[in-house]
């Protein structure tokens, strides 16, 4: 007869793995990786391969002979790296601005602090950051939106909505003026036609992504509600008290990288709080610093940066903000 | 809306292949082996000896102590010897060892299955009677039912709840005896009852057993004071704690029994252990057992004679399968696996469950993605992932002040885990040091 195997119960376990949801993210990013295709024609492929090989090849690098352990790369999570680095770059990017990008994002931001898991803030993030600090001008000249065209020759550039929002506001013009000299209409910004990162235009595709997500319980929807549900309140009070001076909700939610930084980047799970109520807090940090820096900021956008500093707080959130325990009434103080 | 526990739980794949089959005796073994500690608690001693000659029911061995309990034979025939017996537990025990030459009954057993409806036995009747028939909690915990019963001084309860939820995948051998021996549950359940002076009882039953909830509550209109409840499906609703809070909304508190809030929580075999003890003298000698798994080619529900070798029920339910890879004792959550199939059924064993090859491998283990998912299942409110951590570094101190002795280890973190962390294992490790230290503390 056969040895049978002694373990320690339970001795059934459910169907999820962690490649599985690293690969189930990647699909919900297909829908608007073929909208960059769309608008951007082969530029934004070539941008997603350079990113997506460079950070797999960093990431097997840095296991094999620095950290000397078992290949990382099944399990998915470079290649989503990679494919979420792309997607917050212009479509244009140097391929080299690329590569260094996908370094610092896999290196600093990820195997540094031990790899997968173990790293505090969201490495694509760290990487895009790098970028837009050390290449501010590649960074952001955005490549104008043409359809399906495949030709290879450079399109024009052109500001992104939140650029020339900010631009206009800064010159003292009223907020619906600048809406209506803006190439781009509220439709447009949910299609994605609209300069911007290579994934970040299509807020359609990106929220078919998102119930994706949602179906397949690879996120919950407190985070994503919560940027949300703050960025329209603050904005629409903003509004409310000056409608020359402050855009509306519809902009703020629409343009920028809201969208992809909500559904995408603040749910990365290693990064994000624990508790149902820390995420609520985190997400309600996000959109406030968000707005705060659009608004009142040197940049145009600002969730690259808010989804870091409330990454930086997760810990704290997850040490204040502990599940209730079964049978235990909290001690009063 | 049904009822259930509010917080954490899992719904793993049900796989009741055995649902349907209808409880068949086990034909009786040439030996059996009759561990003297099947219960929690001290071990009974033996009475017996080498050489004497027991019939079905004789006593064997008597309680060690209070929280312990009678041990009988299960057979007719002669003590081949006392030793120390490799059992489920993975441990060899005591255990009385008998040759089998028959079936002959001690004459006070009544073994007609007329119903008894009588309840005119007085509580220390009742009490004296289930004490004498060495009956325990036949769902898995096997703690002695008649301490149970005893409400100390100062506790006062309003509630039996009868627990026939059957949340275990698999396992099915509750569900069948409440469709066979409906009425001897309401009685034991009467009998329980008036044992601890309370009248009301609610029998919890998970939904996906409709028939179960249906003959129940058609035939609880026959007894006083008992209520049905169906219950969502949900694991691990049929842990104590969890069952209290579905069915009457209270909490037990942290470290706390269910006497604390009222309660006293009975597994449905054990009311019909009960019935049998009370009103027929039979003493607990014989349990149902489920012979199941996804490649056994006849899943069934067993009724078996105390200390019969596995072996036996797995060749009854079509032979050990070529591909087995893993045998458990009890459910697929919270059951032991066995190194060796010739282990004996004792009072606690609710299921063999043979799993396959495949199956019984774990899966890879990658780090921890901080998905929460662990804390978000977990029926207590617990971080597992942060017990996990803390008990990989040894700060017994923290892991006690982090509630880990509320762990009822049902296992769904493990379950659930993406990262197949054993997240449980390392959790009992750390449950087991912090007991000996508090328990170093008292001493």
């Amino acid at each position: 007869m056969n040895k049978l195997n002694v373990s320690l119960s339970p001795h059934v376990k459910n169907k999820d793995s962690v490649p599985k949801i690293m690969y189930g993210v990647i699909i919900a990013l297909i829908p608007a990786l073929l909208v960059s295709v769309y608008f951007f024609g082969l530029d934004a492929l070539r941008v997603q391969a350079i990113a997506i090989v460079s950070c797999i090849l960093f990431e097997w690098l840095i296991q094999k002979f620095l950290i000397k352990g078992q290949n990382t790369i099944p399990d998915g999570s470079a290649a989503l790296t990679g494919m979420l680095l792309a997607f917050n770059v212009p479509a244009n990017l140097p391929w080299w601005i690329m590569v260094i990008g996908a370094l610092v994002a896999i290196g600093v931001g990820k195997m540094s602090f031990g790899g997968l898991g173990k790293n505090p803030f969201n490495p694509a993030l760290v990487g895009r950051v790098f970028m837009l600090i050390s290449f501010p001008v590649q960074m952001t000249s955005w490549p104008k939106v043409s359809v399906l065209n495949f030709t290879g020759i450079d399109a024009a550039t052109g500001a992104t909505p939140l650029a020339i929002m900010k631009e206009g506001l800064a010159n003292g013009e009223k907020v619906s003026d600048i809406m209506n000299s803006m190439p781009t209409s509220l439709v447009d910004m949910m299609t994605g036609q609209m300069g911007g990162s290579l994934g970040e235009i299509s807020a359609i595709a990106l929220l078919i992504g998102g119930i994706y997500m949602l179906w397949k319980k690879i996120i919950t929807i407190h985070i994503p509600l919560s940027i949300f549900a703050s960025i329209v309140l603050f904005t629409g009070i903003m509004n409310l008290i000056n409608p020359g001076a402050y855009a509306g909700p519809a902009f703020h939610l629409l343009t920028g990288g809201v969208m992809l930084g909500a559904i995408f980047m603040a749910t990365d799970m290693v990064t994000s709080p624990m508790s149902k109520k820390g995420m609520w807090i985190y997400g309600i940090g996000i959109g406030v610093i968000t707005v705060a820096i659009r608004v009142w900021g040197a940049y145009p956008e600002g969730i690259s940066f808010a989804i870091l500093i409330m990454n930086g707080f997760v810990p704290l959130i997850n040490n204040s903000m502990k599940p209730k325990l079964f049978g235990v009434v909290k001690e009063k103080k | 809306m049904l009822k259930t526990f509010p917080k954490g739980g899992v719904h793993p794949a049900e796989n009741k292949m055995a649902a349907t089959a209808e409880i068949q005796s086990l034909p009786l073994p040439k030996q059996v082996v009759i561990p003297l500690a099947q219960h929690i608690g001290a071990p009974a001693q033996a009475v017996v000896k080498r050489g004497d000659v027991v019939k079905t029911g004789t006593l064997i061995a008597k309680a060690g102590g209070f929280v312990s309990a009678n041990i009988h034979s299960s057979v007719s025939g002669k003590v081949k010897k006392i030793d120390n017996v490799l059992d489920s537990s993975g441990y060899k025990k005591p255990s009385v060892i008998i040759d089998v030459d028959g079936d002959e009954w001690e004459e006070n057993i009544d073994r007609d299955p007329a119903v008894i409806k009588d309840l005119s036995k007085t509580p220390e009747e009742i009490k004296q009677k289930i004490m004498d028939g060495g009956i325990v909690g036949l769902g898995g915990a096997t703690f002695p039912t008649h301490v149970k019963l005893s409400v100390p001084e100062g506790k006062t309860i309003d509630h039996i709840v009868i627990n026939a939820v059957e949340c275990e995948p698999y396992l099915t051998a509750d569900h069948r005896v409440m469709l066979e021996k409906a009425h001897e549950i309401m009685i034991g359940t009467s009998l329980i009852m008036k044992a601890t002076a309370v009248n009301k009882a609610i029998i919890g039953i998970e939904n996906n057993k409709p028939d179960a909830i249906e003959l129940l509550s058609k035939i609880a209109k026959e007894y006083q004071g008992i209520e049905i409840v169906a219950l969502k499906v949900q694991y691990p609703q049929g842990g104590e704690k969890q069952l209290i809070k579905a069915v009457l909304d209270r909490e037990v508190p942290s470290g706390g029994l269910p006497l604390d809030v009222g309660c006293v929580v009975q597994n449905v075999g054990t009311a019909i252990a009960v019935y049998e003890a009370v009103q027929k003298n039979k003493p607990l000698i014989e349990r149902v057992v489920t012979v199941t798994g996804k490649s056994v080619k006849k899943p069934i529900n067993l009724m078996v004679r105390i200390g019969t070798s596995a072996n036996e029920l797995i060749e009854a339910a079509g032979g050990l399968p070529e591909d087995t890879g893993k045998v458990v004792n009890g459910g697929p959550m919270m059951g032991k696996a066995v190194s060796d199939t010739d282990v004996p059924v004792t009072k606690g064993t609710s299921g063999i469950l043979i799993f396959n090859q495949k199956e019984s491998k774990r899966t890879k283990v990658y780090n921890c993605i901080r998905c929460a998912r662990c804390t978000f299942v977990c029926p207590q409110g617990l971080e597992a992932f942060n017990l996990k951590n803390i008990a990989e570094s040894n700060d017994w101190e923290k892991l006690e002040n982090e509630h880990v002795m509320d762990c009822i280890e049902c296992g769904s973190c493990s379950y659930t885990c993406p990262a197949g962390v054993p997240l449980l294992d390392y959790i009992r490790l750390g449950k087991s040091t912090v007991s000996q230290i508090i328990r170093s503390r008292k001493n």
